[in-house]
This record gives structure tokens, C-alpha cells and sequence, in this order.
């Protein structure tokens, strides 16, 4: 049986990789990999997961430089040689080892108006939003986020200017801005437009690129620019 | 591999490349812009001034540069036209179409440039 020679961030003093040997297996996944590495080599590693199945976003890292779901991510898919060099994600704080500190990044959520706030109270009935209404179909792939924060890891507008919102907050605002049933739309295209906003988005795509659910943050934050110009030109900004 | 070529890798997809060839084009049409207007200039000293640049400037080393030159223009404007497309249309999911398209448009132009001059 090959062996995978698995090169990991572990976080104690300065920082530095660490390398492990774990046995290559068919249909082994990354988080496999480093779980075999807690459970047998070594139980101090740090490391986050919870769902295995691609739904919960906690699993998110580093994978030979490019920041991938782990638990979804197959060795073979991503292995040319028996070399693996696992970290945490860029862009955000390091807890300990593989472990990311998510605040930051759910905080930009909440500051991007990322709270829905409709007009209906519990006891009116459920609203209906018709499936090929334009709003609905303009936000079908981008209420598919999990959070992963996969994209704000890929994205070097977040590492060069670090109030830069970030491609999940923006896509979460972009779904309640088309929401037809949010009351805050003008609230949140304000909160948008800043300097650290939709404007800043270089459009180099590497969140589109990378985003494990195959969403286009790219398209939501397009679409945030055309809203925001155009209350602009209307003066409602 | 060091984490530098992980990096690198990790950034090369189309839409990356075209974001840092838009950049790299604009920077350099920004620093020739200085020499386009020293040599306008010329003709504040005379005819024989600027004729005497432009006989210069019809040396085969300027007439590469000059396609160059072209080449840059035509990236710049490609990957210009790429951004707004993306931004007042919409159309991600052309992304890997337009980038080609800019690439492929400014190769056309800097090559009929090319087979004008000489």
C-alpha cells in the first residue's frame, strides 16, 4: 500500500509543517486523511468538521494551496504525487493548528445587512414567492451557500484590504436584496457601497472558482454593483 | 512544491490571468504615456525636430515596440470590455468565452499591426 506524505500546519510556537505518513486508501477524503492522523499519530492536531456530507461548511482548509471542502475532497482528485500539504485558510485568524477563527467573517455578514427583516409577524400566513418570479430565479444558486468561508479564503481582495466584505457576505446580502419579501433593501445597499464594499471586487473570480457548491459570488456581487448604481442614479442612496 | 508554487497555481485559472494582464497592460500604457508626449512635444521646436524623431522612431526596434505598444492597448481594452460585461450584464457563466475572446482580439490586432509596419 503507497503512502501519502502528509505535510500539516501545526500552530505551536512560531508555527511550522509537520509531516506525516498515512496509508493511501480508494476513496479516501482529506478529512480521512487527517483524521487518521488525530485518531492514530497524533491526537493533538486541531482540526474542525462536523456534518461529513457537504452541508455544514465547518471542514473547510487549505489543500495544496487551494482552500477546499474537506470532507467532499477526494485525495485522488487532488493528489498527482503521494505529496500533500494541508493549512489552515487563508485570510482568516488561526485558533490552533487547522482551526480558523470564523468570526470575522460572520461578523462582515451581519455588517453587509446579512439579516433577513421582513414585514409579516408569526401569526400572518406563510408567504408565497412564485419559483420563476424574476427575484427567485435571480438568487436560485446563491441561497445554496453553506458558509464554508471557502471563498473569503481564495479571495486577494479580503487579504489585500482587509475590510473588504468578503464574496459571502456580499452574495448573502444580493439573496435578501432580492427577497421580495425584505423591508431593508436601501439599508442594505448602503451597507454595500462603501469602501469596503461591492466596488472593490476586482473580479478575479477566484471565489467562483473555488466555491464547493459551485456558486458564483462573482454574479451576486455583479448584481449588487447594478442595484447600488442604479438607487444611486435614482437618488435614493 | 513551496507554498509560493501553491499559490501560483492556485491563481491560475483565466479570469485571474485576465485580472493581472488588465492591470499589468494599464500600468504599462501608463508609463508610456509620458514618452507619447515627449515626443508631441517635439514639434514645440520645429519641423525639423519632430521629423527628425519620426525618422527615429522608423528604426525596427521602435516598430516592435510600437506593436507592443498595440498588443497592450488591445489587452487593456479586451479585458476592459471582459470587466463590464461581467459587471453590467451579468454573463459569469461566458467568463472562460470572453477572456478568450480578449486574448484572441488583441493577438489580431498586435499581429495586423505587426504585418502593417514592415
Amino acid at each position: 500500500m503507497s503512502k501519502l506524505k502528509v505535510s500539516v500546519w501545526r500552530s505551536a510556537g512560531s508555527g511550522a509543517q509537520e509531516y506525516f505518513d498515512v496509508p493511501r486508501k480508494e476513496n479516501q477524503t482529506i478529512l480521512d486523511v487527517v483524521t487518521y492522523i488525530q485518531r492514530n499519530l497524533d491526537p493533538t492536531l486541531s482540526y474542525r468538521y462536523a456534518c461529513r456530507v457537504g452541508m455544514c461548511g465547518s471542514c473547510a482548509m487549505s489543500v495544496n494551496g487551494k482552500a477546499r471542502w474537506t470532507c467532499r475532497t477526494h485525495v485522488d482528485k487532488v493528489c498527482d504525487s503521494d505529496a500533500l500539504d494541508l493549512r489552515p485558510l487563508e485570510n482568516f485568524p488561526v485558533v490552533k493548528d487547522l482551526v480558523c477563527d470564523m468570526q470575522t467573517f460572520f461578523d462582515k455578514q451581519k455588517k453587509a445587512g446579512g439579516a433577513f427583516l421582513g414585514a409579516h409577524t408569526r401569526e400572518d400566513s406563510v408567504a408565497l414567492i412564485k419559483p420563476d418570479s424574476s427575484g427567485r430565479m435571480a438568487v436560485d444558486e446563491a441561497i445554496e451557500c453553506i458558509g464554508c468561508g471557502v471563498c473569503y479564503a481564495s479571495c486577494d481582495v479580503v487579504k489585500w484590504k482587509p475590510d473588504y466584505l468578503g464574496p459571502a457576505a456580499l452574495n448573502r446580502t444580493w439573496t435578501l436584496v432580492k427577497d421580495e419579501r425584505d423591508t431593508r433593501r436601501l439599508d442594505r445597499l448602503r451597507a454595500v457601497s462603501g469602501d469596503a464594499g461591492c466596488h472593490s471586487c476586482h473580479s478575479q473570480m477566484s471565489c467562483t472558482q473555488r466555491c464547493p457548491k459551485l456558486l458564483s459570488p462573482t454574479h451576486s456581487i455583479s448584481g449588487l454593483k447594478r442595484e447600488v448604481s442604479r438607487a444611486a442614479l435614482k437618488g435614493e442612496l | 512544491m513551496t507554498n509560493g508554487s501553491y499559490a501560483l497555481k492556485a491563481r491560475s485559472h483565466p479570469s485571474y490571468v485576465a485580472f493581472i494582464l488588465h492591470r499589468v497592460s494599464g500600468l504599462l500604457l501608463a508609463a508610456f504615456l509620458p514618452l507619447h508626449f515627449l515626443a508631441l512635444s517635439q514639434a514645440l521646436h520645429g519641423e525639423a525636430a519632430l521629423d527628425s524623431f519620426l525618422s527615429w522612431a522608423d528604426n525596427p526596434m521602435v516598430k516592435i515596440a510600437e506593436v507592443g505598444l498595440v498588443l497592450m492597448l488591445a489587452l487593456h481594452l479586451g479585458c476592459g470590455l471582459r470587466v463590464m460585461a461581467l459587471e453590467a450584464l451579468g454573463w459569469t457563466s461566458w467568463q472562460k468565452s470572453m477572456v478568450a475572446i480578449a486574448f484572441g482580439g488583441s493577438l489580431v490586432a498586435g499581429t495586423f499591426f505587426l504585418l502593417r509596419v514592415f
